[in-house]
C-alpha cells in the first residue's frame, strides 16, 4: 500500500488523505459484507471455506479498519510482509447434501469444561463432532496444546478455534524469545481475544478457554469471537455446557485433590454426553499445573457409563 | 522528498549521520544515574534559567510511567518526542499484556525506535542519549543506558552529556558496596559525581529518585542543599584527617 511505500503508518495516512481513504474503506465494506451474507447461506462445506477465504485479503481489511495489525509496537502483529496465507479445503466432514439453506455449525454441539482448584486448572471435553444430525466424528481432539504451560479448548468452527489458536502459539513464543521469559495466561488470552474481535462480526464462530499456571498461579480465561474475555474460576462451553455446570456446581471444593478434580471433570462431561445428543465419544482430561500441562486420561464414554451405572444395579 | 537516505554507510563503515548524533549528544548538560540496593537516583545538571522564565518548564527528568523514569542528554526536542512514544507504549503494554512494563522492555523499545530512524528514508536519527532507571515488579532496580545508535547496556552507573567521561571516571573509583549501601548514601554519591563537572553548585543540580513501589520524587532545591552542605563537609574532614596524617 501507499503509506508503506512512504514508511509512515496506515492511520497517518489515511489522516492526510480522507477522500481517497473514505472510498477505498467503503468500497472495501460493501465488498466484504456481500461476501459474508452470499457464505453464509451456503452449506457446510463452504462454511468451512469461508475460514479458508485467503488471509492476506483478511489483513489488507485489518489495515483499512485503522488497526495496525502488523504495526504494534509491542511486535505482537505480523509484519507487512508476513502475509499469512492459510488455504484450508474443506476435506472434514460429510459433503453438503441437506442443500444450501441448511447452516450447519461444526462443533457447538460439545461439551468443554475447565476449573481452577488448588492444585491448578482441571479441562475436561468431550470429542463428538455433529454435523445436523450426524456424527461426523467420536474422535475430536478438542484441546489444542498451545505451549507446554498453556491450553487452549476448542468448541464452534474447528476451523477457527485451531487456526487462531495456533497463531497465538506463535505469538507466546516469539514473546518469550524477545522478553526472555514465559507469557502470562493474561497476556495470552489478550492477544488472542483482539486478533479475533478485529473479524468481529465476519462469521467467526470460536469459543474458547484459555488455561495456563503463571506467575500469578493458575489461569483460566474465556475468550470467544464476539470479542468476550472473561476471567473465572469455572467455565462450561457448549450444548452439554448446562449438564457438566450441575455436576461440577455441586461438587466443586478449593481443597479438592488432583484426583478428586480429575474426577469430578470426568463425571461431568460423561453427565453432559449421557443427556446431550450433541456430545459424546472420548472424555479427554488434562491437568495444568505449576509444571505445565499432563495429559491424564482419555476414556470412553461408554465404559464411564458402565463404571457408574454398575454399582447402581 | 521520502526518497533520499541521510543515513548511509560512508565508505570505511561508519554511519556518519549517527556518529554526528553523537556529538550533538555531547553538547548536551550532564546527567547521572546510579542503580543503588533498594533506590535508583537520577540527576541532571540544570542549565541557568533567564530571569523571566519559570523553572517549572525545564525540566529534564521525565516519569515515563509509576515506577520507570528518564534523563536524557542532547536535543530536548528530539527528547519529547522520544518520551512521549515511550510513556504511550507503557500504558499499551499494561493494556496488553496486564502488566507494567519492565525496565528493560521498555529500554528495548526506546532503543529500537531510535535504530528505526537510523535506517529510513528522509529521517535523521534522534539526538539524544537517555537513562532509563527503575524497579521491575519483582523489585531488582534497573538501569539503562542508550544512544542515538540505538545500542542499549545496563548499567551500575554511568553518565551522559557534556564531561561525561570525567564523571564516569570519578563514579569508577568512587562506586563501590558502601557507597550506595543506603539510600542516603547513593544520592550522596550522585550529586558528588555532578559536582566535579557542575559549576556554581547545589543550584544547579537537579535531582530525582526513585524508591522501590513509590514513585519517582524530584527533591526540592532544599533538601538538594542540605546534601551538598553535608558533602563539603565530609570533604573538609577528610582534608583535616590526611592533614593530620601528614603532619604526624
Amino acid at each position: 500500500m501507499k503509506c508503506y511505500r512512504l514508511f509512515i503508518p496506515y492511520s497517518r495516512w489515511r489522516d492526510a488523505h480522507p477522500i481517497v481513504h473514505s472510498q477505498k474503506y467503503h468500497r472495501r465494506r460493501r465488498v466484504c459484507r456481500l461476501i459474508s451474507k452470499t457464505l453464509s447461506k451456503m452449506a457446510l462445506s463452504s462454511v468451512l471455506q469461508s475460514e479458508s477465504a485467503d488471509f492476506s485479503f483478511n489483513n489488507d481489511r485489518s489495515f483499512s479498519f485503522g488497526c495496525r495489525f502488523g504495526q504494534t509496537d509491542l511486535g505482537f502483529g505480523a509484519a507487512p510482509g508476513d502475509r499469512l496465507n492459510f488455504a484450508i479445503k474443506a476435506s472434514l466432514g460429510p459433503d453438503d447434501k441437506d442443500g444450501p439453506e441448511r447452516k450447519i455449525e461444526f462443533l457447538h454441539g460439545t461439551t468443554t469444561l475447565a476449573f481452577k482448584f488448588q492444585h491448578g486448572v482441571i479441562v475436561a471435553v468431550d470429542s463428538r463432532a455433529t454435523a445436523g444430525a450426524y456424527i461426523a466424528s467420536q474422535t475430536v481432539k478438542k484441546v489444542i496444546e498451545i505451549n507446554p504451560y498453556l491450553l487452549g479448548t476448542m468448541a464452534g468452527g474447528a476451523a477457527d478455534c485451531s487456526f487462531w489458536e495456533r497463531l497465538l502459539a506463535r505469538q507466546c513464543r516469539v514473546y518469550e524469545l524477545r522478553n526472555k521469559e514465559r507469557i502470562s495466561v493474561a497476556a495470552a488470552s489478550k492477544l488472542l481475544a483482539n486478533m479475533v474481535y478485529q473479524y468481529k462480526g465476519m462469521g467467526l464462530s470460536m469459543g474458547t478457554m484459555v488455561c495456563g499456571w503463571d506467575k500469578r498461579g493458575p489461569g483460566l480465561y474465556y475468550v470467544d469471537s464476539e470479542g468476550n474475555r472473561v476471567c473465572g474460576d469455572l467455565f462450561a462451553v457448549g450444548s452439554g455446557s448446562m449438564y457438566a455446570y450441575g455436576v461440577v456446581d455441586s461438587g466443586l471444593r478449593q481443597d479438592l485433590s488432583v484426583e478428586e478434580a480429575c474426577e469430578l471433570g470426568r463425571r461431568a462431561i460423561y453427565q453432559a454426553t449421557y443427556r446431550d445428543a450433541y456430545s459424546g465419544g472420548q472424555v479427554n482430561l488434562y491437568h495444568v499445573h505449576s509444571e505445565g500441562w499432563t495429559r491424564v486420561s482419555q476414556e470412553d464414554v461408554l465404559k464411564l457409563h458402565h463404571q457408574y451405572q454398575e454399582p447402581k444395579k | 522528498i521520502y526518497d533520499r537516505a541521510i543515513t548511509v554507510f560512508s565508505p570505511d563503515g561508519h554511519l556518519f549521520q549517527v556518529e554526528y548524533a553523537q556529538e550533538a549528544v555531547k553538547k548536551g548538560s550532564t546527567a547521572v544515574g546510579i542503580r543503588g540496593k533498594d533506590i535508583v537516583v537520577l540527576g541532571v545538571e540544570k542549565k541557568s534559567v533567564a530571569k523571566l522564565q519559570e523553572e517549572r518548564t525545564v525540566r529534564k527528568i521525565c516519569a515515563l510511567d509509576d515506577h520507570v523514569c528518564m534523563a536524557f542528554a542532547g536535543l530536548t526536542a528530539d527528547a519529547r518526542i522520544v518520551i512521549n512514544r515511550a510513556r504511550v507504549e507503557c500504558q499499551s503494554h499494561r493494556l496488553t499484556v496486564e502488566d507494567p512494563v519492565t525496565v528493560e522492555y521498555i529500554t528495548r523499545h526506546i532503543a529500537t525506535l531510535k535504530q528505526r530512524y537510523t535506517q529510513s528514508n528522509g529521517r535523521r536519527p534522534f539526538g539524544i542519549s537517555a537513562l532509563i532507571v527503575g524497579f521491575d515488579s519483582d523489585g531488582t532496580p534497573r538501569l539503562y543506558q542508550t544512544d542515538p545508535s540505538g545500542t542499549y547496556h545496563a548499567w551500575k552507573a554511568n553518565a551522559i552529556g557534556r564531561s561525561a567521561k570525567t564523571v564516569r571516571e570519578f563514579l569508577e573509583k568512587n562506586y563501590t558496596e558502601e557507597s550506595i549501601a543506603t539510600d542516603n548514601e547513593a544520592i550522596k554519591l550522585a550529586i558528588k559525581a555532578l559536582l566535579e563537572v557542575v559549576q556554581s553548585g547545589g543550584k544547579n543540580i537537579e535531582l530525582a529518585v526513585i524508591r522501590r513501589n513509590q514513585s519517582l520524587k524530584l527533591l526540592e532545591s532544599k533538601e538538594i542543599e542540605t546534601l551538598v552542605t553535608e558533602i563539603e563537609k565530609e570533604k573538609e574532614e577528610e582534608a583535616e584527617k590526611k592533614k593530620q596524617k601528614k603532619s604526624t
